[in-house]
């Protein structure tokens, strides 16, 4: 168990991070967090060699997608625009507080698996083979993941996106 | 030899530094003759920029008491196993809830003594399942050793099923006592150490063939059915919408050898 603490420990920030950004609300995030933390105290001895960050971002995320799912079943919309944006980047530096904001409000927008893409790689620092790992999809999916999701961003960031939050959301 | 051609996975690649220097530099230049990918490439790399820096502030933070990892490891060791709740429950419902008649005849095989297997599954997989030590006697390994032990006291040809498409891997198995003699053991895992297990062992005579039937009991769920007389359950702490078609190739793989 001691092992356990010294490896997992030092990634509990960046785990926070990815839940953040993914389901944007700070508390539902850290309930996120804290399942993942509590399965990985229950299979640490079974996981397979590998690195320990990789398999604790799969745990997480496939509870994100989990969540989702149960979210979108029970007919419940994510909100998009609430204070968990606002508490997002409320920390951030001061002099880049407008900017942040604005990105991180697009970020919101993007279909989950392509802001789950971009988060992982462009933030995350994981590669692309094992992005595609985690995630459970081809290599190839990745890519066009991120190239619609960094596209689609673009789009906002310039105006051009007709931003209709429904009609985006609804595109799975 | 002209080199190989720009792609938009190296646009991606060059944004996310993941290139080798090589491919880098052709990148490189290739952009310098593009404005239009250069422009979509610095925006690209403005986007990273801006979400790291929007994001960075969360790891920072100071950890919440509930993530502590040290109280989420103590508060684990004090409570039961999650399996062992499941079996209980399932013990309950067997005595009280349905009544001496019914479970005589679970337990003798009953309808069509599917429940009595799929009892038994979830028995060792309450048992085997959360071991750390040593959850089956036979790795997978030795498998042969493993499907010649068990034949051997079976008295039938058992074969493994391969789940890798499923994306299990054979851990092991083991010979486990049930009331209708001995069966085997076949435990499975995935890349999170998610367990499963299968169990087979001959059914009695009334009890040839029978249709694949669901059972649950807590949070372990599983399938059970008979072929040939042989009976097979696949049970796993999974939705049972997960294990179906697990179980379902695993009925494809156990036909006669």
């Amino acid at each position: 168990m001691k092992d356990m603490l010294v490896q997992v420990e030092p990634l509990i920030p960046s785990l926070r991070r990815y839940a953040r950004a993914l389901m944007r609300d700070r508390t539902t995030a850290d309930d996120l967090v804290q399942d993942c933390l509590e399965r990985a105290v229950s299979r640490w001895h079974q996981r397979r060699d590998g690195s320990v960050r990789a398999w604790l971002f799969t745990i997480l995320h496939n509870l994100a997608i989990t969540q989702f799912r149960q979210a979108a079943t029970r007919g419940r919309h994510m909100p998009i625009d609430d204070a968990g944006e606002r508490e997002l980047a409320s920390a951030a530096a001061q002099e880049h507080r407008l900017i942040y904001q604005d990105v991180l409000n697009k970020l919101a927008r993007l279909p989950e698996e392509q802001r789950a893409v971009l988060l992982l790689v462009a933030v995350e620092d994981f590669s692309y083979a094992d992005a595609a790992k985690l995630l459970d999809v081809p290599v190839g999916t990745v890519m066009s993941r991120l190239s619609r999701a960094r596209e689609r961003l673009q789009q906002e960031m310039e105006g051009v996106a007709p931003g209709n939050v429904v009609e985006l959301r609804s595109m799975k | 030899m002209s080199q190989r051609p720009i792609t938009e996975d190296d646009l991606h690649a060059f944004v996310d530094q993941a290139l080798a220097p090589e491919r880098r530099g052709e990148v490189a230049s290739y952009l310098k003759d593009h404005p239009d990918a250069a422009g979509r490439v610095a925006a690209f790399a403005s986007q990273r920029e801006q979400l790291r820096g929007a994001l960075a502030s969360i790891a920072d933070e100071p950890v919440p008491a509930e993530l502590n990892l040290s109280h989420i490891i103590e508060g684990r060791k004090r409570r039961p196993l999650r399996a062992w709740m499941a079996i209980a429950a399932l013990l309950l419902v067997s005595i009280g809830g349905l009544g001496g008649w019914t479970v005589r005849s679970l337990l003798q095989g009953g309808s069509n003594g599917l429940s009595a297997l799929a009892q038994e599954a979830a028995y060792s997989y309450g048992v085997y399942a959360p071991d750390r030590v040593r959850p089956v006697e036979i790795r997978a390994s030795d498998s042969a050793e493993l499907t010649q032990w068990v034949s051997g006291r079976l008295k039938r040809a058992v074969k493994v099923p391969d789940l890798s498409t499923s994306g299990y891997r054979l851990m092991g198995g083991r010979l486990v006592a049930t009331s209708h003699g001995p069966a085997a053991m076949f435990m499975y895992d995935d890349d999170q150490g998610d367990r499963l297990v299968m169990l087979t062992r001959p059914m009695n005579s009334g009890s040839q063939d029978a249709p694949m039937m669901p059972h649950a009991a807590g949070d372990i769920a599983g399938f059970a059915w008979a072929d040939r007389g042989m009976g097979y359950t696949l049970v796993g702490q999974l939705p049972g919408d997960t294990l179906r078609p697990i179980a379902n190739e695993i009925r494809k793989q156990a036909g006669p050898i």
